[in-house]
């Protein structure tokens, strides 16, 4: 009797595991698409990346879960979060795009053709979706960190040690293009310096967000400048519609 | 060796081998309630230790009205601080706002659970562990937490509306995660030398005999010291209180919150303190195990956090802030290579001496390379910027 009580408890407890996955995934996912403010977008992100661990706990991968947190969680979308904020697009964005009369049947039509290609590539090979097993993990028994690691530095040795060097190469290159010494001359002087020092600051984007706000009527003549985050980042002098801009004008 | 068959043999908490029963529900709620407990009246207790010991080595009293000698004015503080009115301010996000603080908050204490506090009891039959959660992902829960617990800061200084906030969010973020690399690196060190993401089996590895099973011992003393300094940045604790430095921010992310989420802000941020310092003794102290009397783990523990934390105080009367630029050489041009190195030293020299000679020999020889290279830079950027200010 406990025995299937446990057993109930085992497999519902999975498939809540998958339920509430799948449902953080989608959710988050839905969420990046509808909100308007790029910051709630960047925080959906972050529910999606809970849901992915989630499932990836589901599949016994408790080393890829918690990298997936730490990692994505912990570091990519914060600095998402850092150059929303940085660049003040964090209150208008290009809502409106182009042409959306030739946009929407385009992602409609690209959509549907990566909807079916992922349902073929689940149906017709497992190495897309993963072989299909319901008790236990394929790899055998042990810890899936020593698995990893031994998979990762003797068969994959190769890919992983030219994974390192691209993003070594990669930070060498980004370090060169800023550190260049032919500088542009320096931006127009405003009324006031941006308070914000630091180092990940570029010349050419300076923080938006973070600077006073130059007059009150900038905040209104904003909203046809900042079209594009470029063009908002760009043009410091209507580029205000911050907040401080909104509550000034 | 003992650590191998240690990892081997440890398969989470054995209370749950005879299948999930009622008893087994009542010994994990009463273990999640007292976790629950021993944070917060660890938190009341560091919010007045803190205060009296600071106000000792500046020669002062210290609050010393309310309760017998004081001991009562951090609970007198919070009570006042939930009947204040929960303000938002005009400019905020109130989502994020509102949900800030609790984001501070939840992390830290998750990440309490699984900290174990003594070896195995046996209550009615069930043998369990003094610890909440014995997850296969163990330590990383820490890491988890340190990099989750960014965003309520940065969400709080984001979503008041106002810059002094904003400014002090975005050094917060900037620090946070400049020293998780290296925060990671030197857990990733106490790992490589148990063999076992399990914190029971890293305390396991380090139990008996006379302290030399320390990791601290073990590990060669330098990651100790690193994970040290690089948690207290992680915490924003002086001397790298930069985000919510009073003087130039006004008190920094946190400065448009009053009652409840101000109050969530500094129980999160005590509670960060007693939980980074349990770790600290997880790791590096040998847990609860102290040179003698081996069967009294948890009064070891709680003594060793105490003396982790009474060094905490003791930096914050001590030592003046770091600049911005000297806080970022720190994590980027010392701690991170030094943390690297010492990961390499210590598992070639828990292969062989001479690997570890070896590793040794590549990491100076690498230092002199980095210091060269630093120099080099330095030298580059002055001339550049001299040059900078000579052309018109």
């Amino acid at each position: 009797m406990s025995f299937l009580a446990a057993t109930g408890l085992a497999i519902g407890s999975a498939w809540a595991l998958y339920g509430v996955g799948t449902a953080l995934v989608l959710a988050g996912a839905l969420g990046v698409v509808l909100l308007r403010n790029p910051v709630h977008c960047a925080l959906s992100l972050v529910t999606t990346i809970f849901g992915i661990a989630l499932l990836f706990v589901d599949q016994h991968a408790y080393f890829l879960a918690a990298v997936q947190i730490i990692v994505y969680a912990g570091a990519i979308v914060i600095l998402f979060l850092f150059v929303i904020m940085l660049l003040g697009v964090d209150r208008k964005e290009a809502r409106a795009p182009e042409n959306v009369r030739l946009l929407v049947p385009m992602a409609l039509v690209v959509g549907a053709v990566a909807v079916a290609e992922l349902l073929a590539l689940a149906r017709l090979q497992y190495w897309a979706a993963g072989a299909k097993s319901t008790t236990q993990s394929l790899s055998g028994p042990g810890s899936d960190i020593q698995k990893l690691g031994q998979t990762i530095f003797t068969s994959y040795l190769l890919p992983f040690e030219m994974t390192a060097a691209l993003l070594v190469i990669a930070i060498v290159a980004a370090v060169a293009l800023v550190r260049r010494r032919s500088q542009p001359p320096p931006a127009p002087p405003r009324k006031s310096a941006g308070a914000l020092r630091h180092p990940a600051r570029a010349p050419e984007a300076p923080g938006a967000a973070v600077r006073p706000a130059a007059t009150a009527g900038a905040g209104r003549s904003a909203a046809a400048a900042t079209r594009s985050p470029a063009a908002a980042a760009s043009t410091p002098k209507t580029s205000n519609e911050t907040r401080e801009g909104r509550a000034v004008s | 060796m003992l650590a191998a068959v240690a990892a081997a043999s440890y398969n989470g908490d054995p209370v749950f081998a005879k299948g999930i029963t009622l008893g087994v529900w009542i010994i994990e709620l009463v273990k999640l309630v007292a976790v629950f407990a021993i944070i917060m009246v660890g938190v009341l207790f560091m919010v007045m230790y803190e205060r009296k010991a600071v106000a000792y080595l500046g020669n002062r009293w210290g609050p010393n009205r309310a309760g017998p000698k004081g001991w009562l004015q951090s609970l007198a503080d919070g009570l006042k601080l939930f009947f204040k009115e929960a303000l938002v301010p005009e400019g905020a996000d109130r989502w994020v706002y509102r949900a800030a603080p609790v984001i501070a908050m939840v992390p830290v204490m998750v990440s309490f659970s699984v900290i174990p506090i003594g070896d195995t009891v046996t209550v009615a039959g069930y043998t369990t562990r003094l610890q909440l959660a014995d997850p296969p992902w163990g330590i990383l829960v820490m890491l988890m937490a340190s990099s989750i617990s960014v965003y309520g800061v940065m969400l709080a200084g984001w979503a008041s509306g106002s810059k002094y906030p904003l400014i002090g969010a975005v050094r917060a973020s900037a620090q946070m995660i400049s020293y998780e690399a290296a925060l990671g690196l030197t857990v990733a060190t106490v790992v490589v030398l148990t063999g076992s993401l399990h914190t029971s089996a890293i305390v396991a590895a380090q139990h008996g005999g006379v302290l030399y099973h320390w990791n601290v011992f073990r590990a060669y003393g330098l990651p100790a010291a690193i994970f040290f300094v690089a948690i207290t940045a992680e915490m924003t604790r002086p001397p790298f209180d930069l985000v919510e430095a009073e003087e130039e921010l006004a008190g920094g992310y946190n400065m448009e919150y009053s009652s409840i989420g101000f109050a969530l802000f500094y129980l999160a941020e005590y509670a960060a303190l007693v939980t980074n310092s349990a770790f600290f003794v997880t790791l590096f102290l040998g847990g609860p195990d102290g040179p003698y009397w081996h069967t009294i783990g948890p009064l070891w523990f709680v003594i060793k956090v105490l003396a982790v934390l009474y060094v905490y105080v003791w930096i914050r009367a001590t030592l003046p802030r770091l600049r911005y630029d000297q806080l970022m050489d720190l994590g980027w041009k010392k701690l991170i290579p030094a943390s690297l190195a010492m990961l390499l030293i210590v598992a070639a020299g828990h292969i062989s001496w001479r690997w570890g000679l070896a590793a040794l020999s590549g990491s100076l020889f690498a230092f002199i390379l980095l210091s060269r290279a630093i120099e080099v830079g330095r030298t580059q950027v002055e001339e550049g910027a001299q040059a900078e200010l000579e052309s018109p």
